[in-house]
């Protein structure tokens, strides 16, 4: 059965972690208790409830962890709603790994990163934070900026305070949306923080986060000097093969199920736009 | 090139069915239409031009089972329902839907395969049927397609008094082992006659200039943005008729029905004319039957040659000509966005 593609496998929910009032992050393993499959940061997987649906997720936690896999989800349709309502030791099914991933051995080696998020658009990229920190001497500086509605919006908060803002060698900056009691940080919009910022022109960037969001970073960026060429995003569609056969997530002729979900901006200039 | 006398027909019909299930296109006796049924004693061979629906659904069926589950509390139980596919012949295919299955290859049969439809594949014997008649909605000559001399496992002609068979694949040879004793040699020069007469007929057909040249992967977005999807699209009802008589067309929906004991997954054909095709928690890509229409021609014209060597995933075969309510179709669009290439 390993060769099919839609017979998924059972994974087992060994942890629920509760990061925002609508995103709750899911620990998953195979029925022996280990991970379910390898992925490289970027890829995906479909995860299902029998009766109630399938989807594509993001799988959040870098391929470096080598116990489980980590989804952050956020509760907003069908199937999601039934994935907040689970308990610990539920089994749900998985297949994948789907798409192409973030360059992260290639393109990205040697390179100063720039990781540029807003809301649950962290999720994708934190697999690929963590990978980079991970194999930290491969890349050159790493800063990340991430922003949410509030503070209590704002994803894996404990983990970013805890590791990533201790650790010397990466530098996060965070803003929300509004002035909120108990936040002495920065405030404002993503787009306008990370002009405000000024990064090197020379980074590499990965952009994720809500459309509108994207729309202006990527013209801030350009403001400041990026070019396309310099920019990566991952995208979502409906998909429900994952392999480029369903016809549901085609745009122009790429399939994001298997073509992406990672582009670059000057790949998807080239397609319609349709997403 | 071997013959059979039509008077013993039904006796290879009947041989062939001995050995596997034999399908082939039979008349509704109260439509009068054309569709793949089961041989049964006493089916009658239909003599029209094509079938209704295309032959797709041997190989990608409008409806399978993928997989099941059975649920108790939180465990989950998943089970192949599939059982051995045994070999079939589909009997009396046209030229235009022997090439649409090379087409769904290059889609279903591309890693990673999609074994539902390659056992299916790898067990069906296609046995093709030379045209005869061709109507004025027929365009396959478009597509290098020679009706005169159809692609598969074994190819047929027939005139008023034989059937003449060329066996082409080892699964050719096990249709014409099947056959057994009733066949015989001959009939070269029948069949060289019967094609040239067609061939002739071919070029007077209305659509037998037609071409799709100018699309292909260079012009995307050209064709993309071009004016004439607005008025193309207006009457467009997104009824969907079109894909599901289209032998090409092979977008997939994925749902889960409760059986009351249990939980069985299938997939089932689905279009891109549809509203709920591209929609998700967050939204919905394409808003507007502008957007879904221009979707499924620009994937014929543009978006699968571009992934497929050039080849255009369409075949000619004629039947949303015939069958779409508002009479619009790929012939009227290609010819209209053209100018604008």
């Amino acid at each position: 059965m390993n060769n099919e593609t839609l017979i998924p496998k059972i994974g087992v929910v060994t942890d629920i972690r509760v990061d925002t009032p609508d995103i709750k992050t899911f620990r998953v393993v195979g029925l022996d208790g280990k991970k379910v499959f390898e992925h490289v940061p970027g890829q995906c997987a479909m995860l299902s409830i029998p009766g109630v649906g399938e989807a594509m997720f993001s799988i959040t936690s870098s391929p470096t962890l080598e116990e489980y896999m980590e989804f952050s989800i956020k509760k907003c349709g069908c199937l999601t709603s039934w994935l907040h309502a689970m308990d610990v030791g539920q089994q749900i099914t998985i297949r994948g790994p789907y798409g192409n991933g973030f360059p992260v051995d290639t393109d990205f080696k040697g390179k100063d990163l720039l990781f540029v998020a807003g809301g649950v658009g962290l999720a994708p990229l934190h697999s690929v934070i963590n990978y980079c920190r991970a194999k930290r001497e491969s890349y050159g500086r790493i800063r990340i900026v991430y922003g949410s509605r509030s503070k209590d919006d704002l994803l894996d908060y404990q983990e970013i305070l805890n590791e990533w803002m201790a650790d010397p060698n990466i530098e996060v900056n965070l803003t929300i949306d509004r002035e909120q009691e108990g936040w002495d940080g920065h405030v404002g919009f993503v787009p306008n923080f990370v002009k405000e910022l000024n990064p090197d022109v020379g980074m590499t960037v990965v952009l994720c986060g809500p459309p509108v969001m994207i729309k202006f970073t990527l013209q801030g960026l350009k403001e400041l000097g990026f070019q396309e060429t310099q920019v990566y995003t991952t995208m979502e569609l409906r998909m429900k093969c994952g392999v480029g056969k369903c016809g549901r997530c085609n745009i122009g002729s790429k399939y994001v199920c298997k073509d992406g979900p990672v582009f670059r901006f000057d790949q998807l200039d080239e397609l319609p736009n349709e997403y | 090139m071997l013959k059979l006398s039509l008077a013993k027909l039904n006796d290879l019909f009947a041989a062939v069915s001995a050995g596997c299930t034999l399908y082939l296109p039979v008349d509704d006796p109260s439509s009068g239409r054309a569709n793949y049924r089961k041989w049964t004693e006493g089916a009658e061979l239909s003599r029209a031009l094509n079938t209704v629906r295309s032959a797709k659904d041997f190989f990608f069926p409008q409806t399978e089972n993928l997989v099941d589950f059975k649920m108790k509390g939180k465990e989950i139980e998943i089970i192949d329902p599939r059982s051995e596919q045994e070999d079939f012949v589909v009997f009396g295919v046209r030229a235009c839907d022997a090439r649409s299955f090379s087409i769904l290859d290059r889609v279903f049969l591309t890693e990673p395969a999609d074994t539902y439809y390659q056992s299916r594949r790898e067990h069906g014997i296609v046995v093709t049927m030379a045209c005869t008649r061709p109507e004025e909605t027929c365009f396959c000559q478009s597509f290098g397609i020679d009706p005169t001399h159809p692609e598969g496992d074994v190819s047929c002609w027939m005139d008023e008094e034989n059937l003449y068979l060329s066996v082409n694949t080892e699964k050719g040879k096990k249709f014409a082992e099947l056959a057994g004793g009733l066949l015989e040699e001959g009939g070269e020069d029948a069949v060289k006659a019967q094609q040239e007469d067609v061939s002739a007929l071919m070029k007077k057909l209305p659509l037998a200039n037609f071409s799709t040249g100018k699309f292909g992967g260079d012009v995307l977005m050209k064709a993309f943005d071009s004016p004439k999807w607005k008025e193309l699209s207006e009457s467009c009802l997104g009824c969907g008729t079109c894909t599901f008589v289209c032998p090409t067309c092979q977008c997939y929906d994925i749902r889960d029905f409760d059986t009351g004991n249990g939980v069985t997954r299938f997939r089932c054909w689905d279009s891109c004319m549809y509203s709920d095709f591209t929609l998700m928690a967050s939204g919905n890509p394409r808003t507007s039957q502008l957007e879904r229409f221009r979707q499924r021609f620009m994937h014929k014209l543009v978006y699968f040659p571009a992934n497929n060597d050039g080849i255009y995933g369409c075949v000619g075969c004629g039947r949303c000509l015939s069958k779409c309510p508002i009479s619009m179709n790929i012939v009227k669009v290609a010819k209209s966005l053209e100018g604008e290439l």
